[in-house]
Formats: C-alpha cells, structure tokens, sequence
C-alpha cells in the first residue's frame, strides 16, 4: 500500500501530463489505463470543506478538553442520547441533561481497517469497535490497545480521551480494561 | 389501489464502462426495456431515475437521462435510498401506477462509478451512514460496516471465513453464466482465503466491485399490462424498512432489522409464512453487497433459522436445485454493484427467471410462480423487500 505522500505525488504528476498534454493537442483527453477508451479529464476542480454547527452540542466538546465524555439524558423519560443530541424526539422537548459517562462497556463487535480512505492514510491501520457501555448505550469510537490479537467481542473496555495526532484534536477511544 | 406490472425490461452491461457516460448508459437499459414492452417514448407518463451519485458528474440525472432518452417533458425524479436506490425508484413507479395517476412509468436505475477514481469512491462511500460520528472521526469504510457485522456473527455462531467465502464462490459461478455480468471467471475457496483484508474479517473477494451499470424497467396497470404482454410480472408486495443512521444506535449485529420489517411487511401482504418462507418462493434475488450481508439475508428473510444462514451457504443450498436459488445472476458480489442500477436490476432478473428466459444453466425451476428481492441501501439503513409474481391476485391464507 503505497502512503499518502507517495499517492499525492502521483496524482500531482498525473495532472501535470494532463496540463501538458492539453497544451499541446489542444484537449484533455487520454485513453482510460485498461481499455484505451478515450477519456476526457475535468478541467474544473471541486474542493469540499464542510461547515458544521456544533453550538447545541458544544458542551460535549468542552468535555473533551477536560477529559470527560458527556452523553444527554431525558430527564422525563430516562433515555440516553449517544452521540449526545440536544433534542429529545420521545417528549419533544429540549430539555435533556448532560451527564459524564462512566466509561465501562463491553465489547460488542469491532473492525481493522486495512484499505483507508484517503483522508485517514497517514494513521496506522485502526481498529473501529462498538461497545455497549454500562449506562446501556453504544459507543463507536477506535479501540487502543498493544495486544491487538487479544480484541474479542465480550470482552470489558473503558473510554478514554486523547488528543489524537499528529492533528492533536481531542477524541475518545476505548481500551481493554485493566483487570482489577 | 390498482395493481401494477412489469411489462419490459432493459439492463446494460455491468462492469467498467469508460466508453460511456451516465445517460449513456441507462439509454442502453431504456431502450431495451422500452422495445420489450412495445411501448415509445410517448407513452411513459411518469419517469423516476434511482441515482446515488456524488461519483460521477451530473448533479441532476434525471433531467439528464430524460433528455438523452427523448423523454422529455414526461414528469420525472431522482430518488436516493443509497444501494436501495433502485427499489426506490420501482416503488415510485409502481405507486404512481397503482394510485392511477400513470398508466406507464418508467423505473431506471443507473451508476456511473468509475467516473471517479478508487481513492474518490472509498473516501465517499465511508460518509454512508452518520457521517460526523463515524466517518470524520473514525474514517469507516464500506467494508468497514458491513465487517462489524461480520465479526459479531462469527464469534457469536462460530462461523469461519471460509463459510463466507462460499457466497462469494457461488456467485462467482453463476456470474460466470451471465454474460451482462462485471466478473466472468469462477472463483474457488482458496482464492477467496488469499485475498488480502479490506476491513478484518472481510477480504478483497468477500467485497462486491466498483461497477457501471443501468437497468430500467416499464411499470403498467391492469388494464395496460393486458394489452401490452401475455405474461405481465406483477409487483405483488413490497414492504420498507429504514434502519438508524450511526450503527452503534443499533441492538445487535447479527441481523438488520429493517429487512426483518420489510420482509415481514411484504410476506404478510401475501399471507407468506416467515418460517417456511423459502417454500414459497421458486428463487430470490439478495443484496449480497459482502459475503456476510448475503448470509444475514437468508436469515432475516427467513429462508433458514437463526445462526444456520452460513450452514446454508457451506451446503450449497442456495444454487440452483437446493433449498432455495439465491442470485442466480451473479449477485452484488460478481454481476457488480452499481449502487442505484442495483434495485432495478433484481427486478430485471427475477422478471427474466418467472419469464422462464434465462439459459438453463441459471434459470430457476418455475413452479410457483413466486420470487423475492431482497435490497438494502448503506448498511442496513433503507431496506426493501419486494414480491414479484405470475398471478396478481395469489394470496396464501
Ligand atoms: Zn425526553
């Protein structure tokens, strides 16, 4: 698997050989790699970065920064919202509280990632896992551990907060548990 | 209601096309379907074009497919229920038909996938789901998803990765029987064993391909059918489902319960009993997007018990002569997935197996008339379970 690097240098040099080769023919067209079919590349680039209003959850993000992950609860209701939402559709209210999570949980099931997308080349591969927390929610995050043959469904977990990097944003993860 | 009918089918071929653009494409499916009903351009009284889209170029497919196809001014949308796009849009149809507002629609399904590159595609179809929680965080694959389902079936039932790679064998065979199909080679265990891991459990081979395609289907009424077609294929139920957007919102892994709501809505429509379900039906269609989802599907279809869908797959019952023939076209996994052409193509297939058209090698024993497609969109979160059937009225008690 070729790294990220390696793969924008490619795609830089590609585009080059279109520029190029439009200059000189006059049309940017080139024969597809597997059949030669004639291909004509998009002068036009797109660039997306989305723009995403966290206000009504802001107190979740307020919570990473000190370590803590924060779930909403119905105070009428008793339902848990994880990922934390600041509407409760079952009352229809906006009343719900904010509560730290006690950061126990099973594992459910998990997943290593091996064909990255794009964006997320420059980590090592990751394991994704699901959890069922002590609370009774689910939580989908990265699981964290050395031992990455001894990850089982059933097996016990905690939430933890790190920065991850190298962007060092502040995110929550599962580990093993430690036996006690 | 009314009833409605498929009374002309198209499909182009699946597999890369770099020689053709989307409208391109689905004109090969609208043409086709168009001459097999007998039916022109001035007849369709309605037009609804399944696109999932983001990959390829055209932000309005319909308006652009309607123009290619000379179907203009004719009524038209684009709908998107992801993979389930396809069942969508023959839902769409079929209402308008059934509800009297068309006497002819027309369903298309079309994808145009590889109008972008892999590296594009894989960094967009891991947003197919709750995007900020499981995508801008955790950078989740397709494969990905369906994996975690993967994994919590094997430990819990002690399935094997060879039991998945059975699915992927058999549809191989059959693709290779279906000249419209992506892949045209048999494929063997082995093979499957050595491919290398997408998303742990699930390797290279456990994964349906990056596909072109487009399949349409003319939806009539009653009183249209009749006059058009000796053998009308009837829509006789259909039943949806949505699942929760972000996964971990969900109970458990080991079945996606809004196929189990579809198919219960559907057979229930029907009189069908789930737990002998396969018995009703002569063959079915199902959305084997992995390995996994297809074993899944026979369970939450109600073909076999609980936790027995890979026994199923491991004995071969599901070829055709075994218990009950699934994806006698090749399937997801090997006639290609081209997202939104998907739904239609089921429907395409199984008009084409209780029409009796398909060469022997893959057509299914018609006795009772009965066949089931089973399609989800994103990983359990559109499902639709639809009936297709000789008799318009058939009804178990
Ligand atoms: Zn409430």
């Amino acid at each position: 698997m070729s790294s990220k690097e390696e793969i924008e240098r490619m795609v830089n040099q590609w585009l080059r050989f279109v520029e190029e080769l439009m200059r000189n023919e006059g049309l940017p067209i080139v024969p597809d790699e597997k059949t030669g079919d004639p291909i004509w590349v998009d002068v036009r680039d797109m660039r997306f970065k989305y723009l995403i209003p966290v206000k009504r959850i802001k107190k979740f993000f307020d919570g990473l920064r000190e370590g803590k992950v924060y779930a909403t609860k119905c105070p009428v209701k008793g339902i848990y919202y994880f990922p934390p939402q600041a509407d409760c559709p079952a009352c229809m209210d906006e009343n719900v509280e904010w509560v730290e999570i006690k950061g126990e949980g099973e594992l459910i099931t998990f997943t290593k990632i091996f064909i990255k997308p794009f964006s997320f080349m420059h980590y090592p591969d990751y394991i994704v896992a699901i959890a069922r927390m002590d609370e009774g929610f689910n939580i989908l995050c990265w699981l964290s551990t050395d031992n990455p043959e001894e990850v089982k469904p059933g097996m016990r977990v905690k939430l933890v907060v790190k920065r991850r990097e190298p962007e060092g944003f502040f995110s929550y993860y599962l580990e093993p548990s430690t036996p006690s | 209601m009314g009833h409605a009918a498929i009374v002309g089918i198209g499909h182009s071929r699946f597999g890369r096309a770099p020689d053709k653009q989307l409208h391109e494409l689905a004109w090969q499916a609208i043409r086709q379907a168009l001459q097999d009903a007998g039916v022109t351009q001035r007849d369709i009284q309605f037009l609804v074009v399944g696109n999932a889209g983001g990959w390829s170029s055209e932000l309005l497919p319909a308006v652009v497919v309607g123009e290619y196809a000379g179907l203009t001014p004719v009524g038209s949308m684009r709908v998107e229920a992801a993979c389930a796009s396809g069942s969508a849009a023959l839902r769409a149809a079929a209402t308008a038909v059934e509800s009297g507002k068309a006497d002819i629609a027309l369903a298309v399904g079309v994808e145009k996938m590889t109008e972008s590159t892999t590296m594009q595609i894989v960094e967009m179809i891991g947003r197919a789901g709750s995007f900020f929680w499981e995508f801008e965080h955790f950078g989740l694959t397709f494969p990905g998803y369906y994996a975690m389902y993967a994994t919590a079936y094997m430990h819990e039932y002690r399935a094997k990765e060879e039991d998945l790679a059975a699915v992927a064998v058999k549809n191989h065979y059959y693709a290779s029987l279906n000249p419209y199909a992506h892949f045209q080679k048999q494929i063997t265990i082995e093979d499957v064993m050595k491919s290398r891991y997408v998303a742990w459990p699930l390797k290279l081979y456990d994964c349906s391909p990056q596909t072109d395609g487009a399949a349409a289907v003319v939806v009539a009424s009653e009183e249209m059918a009749k006059k058009l077609t000796d053998t009308p294929i009837w829509i006789r139920a259909q039943g949806v489902a949505t699942g929760t957007a972000n996964l971990s919102k969900r109970d458990n892994f080991l079945s996606l319960e809004p196929a189990v709501l579809a198919a219960e809505q559907a057979y229930k429509q029907v009189g069908i009993e789930r737990s002998q379900s396969y018995k009703y039906f002569d063959v079915a269609e199902v959305h084997d997007c992995f390995t996994i989802a297809e074993i899944i599907a026979y369970e939450d279809l109600g073909f076999v018990e609980r936790g027995q869908g890979y026994a199923l797959a491991r004995e071969g019952e599901t070829y055709k002569g075994g218990r009950i023939p699934v994806n006698l076209d090749g399937g997801l996994k090997a006639k290609g997935h081209p997202i939104a052409a998907t739904g239609v193509s089921m429907a395409v297939e199984l008009t084409k197996q209780l029409r009796q058209q398909n060469p022997e090698s893959r057509q299914a024993d018609i006795k009772k008339g009965l066949a089931v497609a089973h399609n989800i969109g994103g990983t359990g979160h559109y499902a639709y379970v639809t009936i297709f059937s000789l008799n318009k009225d058939v009804r178990f008690t």
